[in-house]
């Protein structure tokens, strides 16, 4: 008989060296996160997929599944604060859904929707971050940036690179780029890098593609962000 | 430049996990760390530009544009600020023709804040070029501007600006022994290491940083392999042992008395502590405010070495064991174990997930046990005195003493030893506090009692601290210290999670809005809401424990934060006719019209 924990009541089977959250995925069952993509090593830090795991609140993308967890996902509790971390995304930096291209394919906003969103409840940070638009086919804008490090991830487990880093301390934390300039031009990121494709948010964007998609067709348009998640990461995940 | 960086990392053998003590000697040479050197350094060590570039960022004592040639910093902790460290530090300012936080235009000196330096008891206290300095008076200030305008070299400058007091009032069970060299590690072997382990556990020592793990176990799960501990057989696998003293909470001090005056004995405790798990290397990582004690203890490290207490064959019980010191550049956050452990692999100091463990897997991902300075003091003593003998203190749960670091309002800050289980009323009385208000323990991140609660214990069942005993009598403001501290958290988040790194923000932000009198009736519930959050999400310690000031205070002074509420239904949080200076400016536009009211009248 293989190894089982229990999320909201749902009996789930579990391999030894899964994560909570892997064995949630496997079994259908969505748990919200941003800074989690099932292809590369977790990271730990939006907090978005924290869940009560016997009473204590753990991050489910790097916690491992063991026998005798008991796991509240969905609660009110839960829902409420997650919704509270994302406004704090929100908040953080400079978020104009209606402005921005990557608008009904961004994992950030569809969370938020996910979540039942409705304003930044907290006060804007309203901070001056720039746009790096060097490199000819992508674009880095810093004003969307959540500091998931997927992209740093990705260049360095998927595209054999090292593109992307986040530096600095605190609320000075930004996003890097490993070139001597430290512009994206003089890096080595090409526009085919899982890296340039990766970002949950609208901050690494390809040119000249913004709206070849229109609104209206677009990823999120017509799914919620659990059922694609589900679709798409546990195909990965079973790989 | 190019030849000195080659030397320096020559010097380092090319190590990364030498990257801070290579960054170190840069910013102290160079007042800053050059792109030039980040790039060079890069090739030189094998290491990603970007890698170095997040240290230097990460770090309060690194910087990308130059300092001044002499680089001060003046502690703005909460003693300081009690002892007026706002007209000090302006006073010094003016002094120096310097605006805070800048460089003077010849480039000759910079000014800035930094966070607690360990000397609340002699405050007000700070560093020039990292070395500190302490009891600044308007006086010693006017001697230190002027060696500055004359370039006096730091050597040349009154040894008496550099003094630092051990100020110990009151030992008791630890501070008074002077064991003798090796008596720890030969009563170690002559007992045996697993008795020895025995006697650590009967003992009851938990950690002394303030978390409070039982000690043995630590050692015992360290020393494990695949959960059998097997003290012949470790030592085939590489473990290290660590001493934390990377004291960062504001109040804390002891550590830098504890390695002034006991550093014999702490590493002593490292060294039977390594013999127990099976270490051949340790590590002290001594924050980089306490530079003025690495000499020093380098000295008694050599002086051991050369006693053979550390080295090869130790006193002949055929075992190996070295220590290398490793210091800080300013970051609170490397006192969390983890973070600690990346920062010694040359790394920005981010707590790691857990789990691991650290004690299965820590430094360069082998097992690591790390443990306070008090904590490696205390084990020295047990492994000569045995378990029963520290046991015989304390109360059920908490054995044996409790070193404390006592400032604030009181006759005799200093460091206090007490049996754990002594009441708040004895500490009080014995440093000579009085018309007290209430004692912030264990530090920000600790819990602030009031005036009621004097029959309260120093327990890790009652009030657990790592050493911080702050006392504030009936003229401070509490909510002055709550924005103190609240300043001093979001200042020191690493950044790496979000409730964290955003909440501690919006915390000081939420606290300032109160403090300066712009809350109005829903702004307290947002407050503890936030609390809550940060609390609960947080990813460490630090964010965990970020929101104690204003929710221990809060529940116990809330008509103290209703008081500072405006009457009316809503405030926002933001300054209306402030965010419009940048368009008046624009527009040359100063009149009426120019401006708009916050609310409607």
């Amino acid at each position: 008989m293989s190894k089982t924990i229990v999320i909201d009541g749902k009996v789930i089977p579990f391999e030894d060296g899964q994560t909570i959250i892997q064995a949630a995925t496997a079994a259908g069952v969505y748990i919200p996160h941003l800074c989690h993509n099932p292809k590369f090593t977790p990271h730990g830090s939006c907090k978005l997929c924290t869940v009560k795991v016997n009473g204590r609140n753990c991050s489910a993308c790097t916690f491992p599944a063991s026998e005798g967890q008991n796991i509240t996902n969905i609660s009110e509790e839960l829902n409420d604060d997650r919704e509270k971390i994302t406004q704090m995304l929100f908040v953080e930096g400079n978020h104009f859904c209606p402005s921005c291209e990557k608008t009904g394919n961004c994992n950030l906003q569809a969370v938020a929707y996910h979540l039942g969103m409705t304003d930044n409840h907290f006060p804007h940070f309203f901070e001056n971050r720039e746009v790096d638009a060097s490199h000819p086919d992508v674009m880095i804008d810093h004003n969307r940036c959540i500091f998931c490090t997927l992209c740093v991830r990705a260049s360095q487990q998927e595209d054999g690179k090292n593109v992307f880093a986040i530096s600095g301390r605190g609320l000075e934390k930004r996003l890097i780029v490993n070139s001597e300039s430290g512009l994206l031009k003089d890096s080595d990121l090409d526009v085919n890098d899982c890296a340039a494709h990766i970002c949950p948010t609208g901050a690494i964007l390809i040119k000249r593609t913004g709206y070849k998609v229109p609104i209206g067709q677009r990823i999120f348009d017509h799914a919620h962000i659990d059922t694609v998640a589900l679709a798409v990461e546990g195909v990965n995940h079973d790989e | 430049m190019k030849q000195f960086i080659e030397q320096l990392a020559q010097e380092n053998d090319f190590k990364p996990t030498r990257l801070l003590k290579i960054l170190r000697a840069i910013q102290a040479r160079y007042f800053y760390i050059p792109a030039g050197a980040i790039e060079q350094l890069a090739d030189l060590l094998n290491i990603p530009r970007t890698q170095i570039r997040n240290v230097v960022e990460f770090y309060s004592f690194f910087h990308l544009t130059p300092r001044g040639q002499y680089d001060i910093l003046i502690s703005s902790s909460i003693t300081d600020l009690m002892v007026g460290q706002e007209e000090l530090i302006n006073y010094f300012s003016e002094k120096l023709d310097v605006t805070i936080g800048e460089v003077r235009a010849d480039g000759i000196v910079s000014l800035n804040n930094t966070s607690c330096t360990g000397m609340c008891d002699q405050s007000l206290a700070g560093l020039v070029n990292g070395y500190a300095i302490t009891k600044l008076t308007k006086a010693r200030i006017d001697e230190i501007v002027e060696n500055v305008n004359k370039q006096l070299p730091l050597d040349q400058w009154s040894r008496d600006l550099f003094d630092v007091q051990d100020n110990i009032i009151k030992p008791d069970l630890l501070l008074n022994q002077k064991p003798t060299q090796g008596e720890g590690i030969n009563a170690t072997f002559a007992r045996g290491l697993m008795e020895t382990l025995n006697e650590v556990e009967k003992s009851g020592l938990r950690g002394r940083g303030g978390a409070g793990y039982t000690t043995a176990w630590k050692w015992k799960f360290c020393s494990e392999d695949e959960g059998v501990c097997d003290i012949e057989a470790q030592h085939q696998k590489q473990r290290y042992i660590v001493c934390n003293a990377d004291e960062g909470e504001p109040g804390t001090f002891k550590d830098r008395v504890l390695l002034n005056s006991y550093a014999d004995s702490v590493f002593e405790g490292m060294t039977v502590a390594a013999a127990i798990i099976g270490a051949t290397q340790g590590f002290i990582y001594l924050r980089g405010e306490y530079l003025h004690l690495s000499e020093k203890l380098e000295g008694i490290l050599q002086a051991r070495r050369n006693a053979n207490l550390l080295g090869k064959n130790i006193l002949q019980h055929g075992f190996d064991f070295d220590i290398e010191i490793c210091l800080g550049a300013g970051a609170y956050i490397c006192g969390e174990e983890s973070a600690l452990i990346e920062s010694l692999e040359g790394k920005a100091g981010i707590p790691r997930n857990r789990p691991p463990y650290p004690v299965v897997s820590g430094y360069l991902n082998k097992p690591t046990s790390v443990n306070n300075v008090e904590t490696f003091l205390a084990a020295a003593n047990i492994a000569i005195h045995g378990g029963e003998w520290f046991a015989n203190l304390g109360t059920a749960k908490s054995k044996g003493t409790k070193v404390l670091s006592i400032s604030g309002d009181c006759a005799k800050a200093g460091i206090y030893e007490y049996a754990f289980g002594t009441t708040i009323q004895t500490i009080l009385n014995d440093c000579g506090a009085s018309d007290v208000l209430g004692v912030q323990v264990g530090g920000p991140s600790g819990t602030f009692i009031s005036n009621e609660e004097f029959e309260r214990k120093i327990a890790f069942e009652d009030l657990a601290t790592g050493g911080s005993f702050i006392v504030f009598n009936n003229s401070r403001n509490i909510l002055d210290i709550v924005h103190n501290f609240s300043h001093f958290f979001a200042h020191e988040s690493c950044g790496f999670c979000t409730p964290c790194r955003v909440g501690t923000s919006l915390l000081k932000k939420q606290v300032d809005k109160i403090v300066e009198g712009h809350g109005s009736a829903g702004d307290i519930v947002a407050l503890e809401e936030l609390c809550q959050l940060i609390k609960n999400y947080s990813h460490c310690g630090l964010g965990q424990t970020a929101a104690n000031p204003v929710l221990t205070t809060l529940e116990r002074y809330p008509e103290l934060y209703q008081s500072m509420l405006k009457k009316i239904s809503y405030e926002p949080g933001f300054d209306l006719d402030k965010s419009l200076e940048t368009a008046r400016r624009m527009a040359h536009r100063d009149d009426a019209h120019a401006h708009l009211a916050q609310v409607e009248d």
